[in-house]
């Protein structure tokens, strides 16, 4: 036991994590649901009582309650990888993006899961942790419902399927993360 | 206990985030500094084994446990709303590091300010929501 232990304590390749993303969407469609993690957000709005002032929120939000226990069960399963699966908290980044960082003032790059100075509560009185948190998880959400999904309901739900509203989708993603990883984080991280 | 089954697969799906990196920051930033080919083989191997899983269930008419066809509904065409909206959520992708699956693999990592993160993203949600019928879809 403590060798398996072990040996799924080590980082998992790509070639594990994307077949176990896709059984994942295999799974839900099983159950007679689909994989988009997304509309929790709109689902959560619901139960906050948004319904009462916008009809986009006003449905009936128990049907969805399945994909808020998903959307628990990523909690949990984060808690159990943080704490018996993951000895170190070092993530495995290239060289070169480790050097990247480093010209941009961020120290240690890749020694803890996200950057400390950022990720931090002081951080958001401060102009840079502000805008990278609030205003960044605010694109997250308006986003995302106006393009109708994430990465899971796009990516790999719409993809899979074949779909090109999803493509579209997903174009627009990368153009987005381009634009702010090349143009705009290079200001906003040495602010 | 039908519930049960949701809370083991969201829990396999955040171990494997988790272990994968996939929920870091830093991955992210690799990814679209293409300096990395690892979360463009999740991504691919995830959707080429994903198009042999939807194909399975065409072809083969599946249906799901309760012994109900599997509809997959065709999503609405359109260019516009797919287009900005999907660069307003990259933009924010990139700066947060974390799409809204990995927020909350992060919070159960012990990563508590991601829980401002979440709250910023239902307020952009609920504010789509008012602005929906004025913005072009």
């Amino acid at each position: 036991m403590n060798e398996f232990i072990n040996f799924i304590s080590q980082p998992w390749p790509w070639y594990v994590a994307g077949p176990v993303i896709a059984l994942v969407m295999f799974s839900l469609l099983l159950l007679g649901n689909s994989f988009g993690i997304s509309a929790n957000l709109r689902t959560m709005c619901s139960i906050f009582g948004a319904g009462k002032t916008c009809e986009f929120f006003d449905f009936n939000w128990r049907s969805q309650i399945w994909n808020l226990i998903f959307a628990g069960g990523l909690i949990i399963g984060g808690l159990i990888a943080h704490v018996y699966l993951t000895p170190s908290q070092e993530v495995h980044i290239s060289q070169a993006t480790i050097n990247d960082l480093h010209a941009l003032g961020v120290e240690d790059p890749g020694s803890s899961l996200v950057p400390e100075s950022i990720f931090n509560w002081e951080s958001l009185f401060s102009v840079r942790g502000f805008i990278m948190l609030v205003v960044g998880g605010f694109l997250i959400g308006f986003g995302t419902r106006y393009a109708g999904g994430c990465t899971s309901g796009h990516a790999i739900s719409g993809l899979s399927d074949l779909q090109l509203p999803s493509l579209i989708a997903v174009v627009g993603f990368f153009i987005g993360g381009l634009l702010m990883t090349h143009l705009v984080l290079p200001h906003l991280l040495t602010l | 206990m039908k519930i049960l089954r949701y809370l083991i697969i969201g829990i396999i799906f955040g171990i494997t985030l988790a272990k994968a990196e996939i929920i870091s920051w830093y991955r992210i930033y690799e990814m679209f500094k293409f300096q990395s080919f690892h979360m463009y083989g999740v991504i691919g191997s995830a959707i080429v084994l994903g198009i042999i899983f939807i194909q399975i269930i065409k072809r083969k008419k599946m249906k799901s446990i309760d012994g109900k066809p599997i509809e997959i509904y065709p999503k609405q065409h359109s260019v516009s709303r797919y287009l900005i909206g999907g660069i307003i959520f990259g933009l924010g992708w990139a700066m947060t590091g974390a799409c809204p699956g990995p927020m909350f693999i992060l919070l159960g990592n012990g990563v508590g300010v991601i829980l401002v993160v979440i709250a910023a993203a239902l307020l952009g949600t609920y504010t789509y929501g008012l602005l929906r019928n004025k913005l072009p879809h």
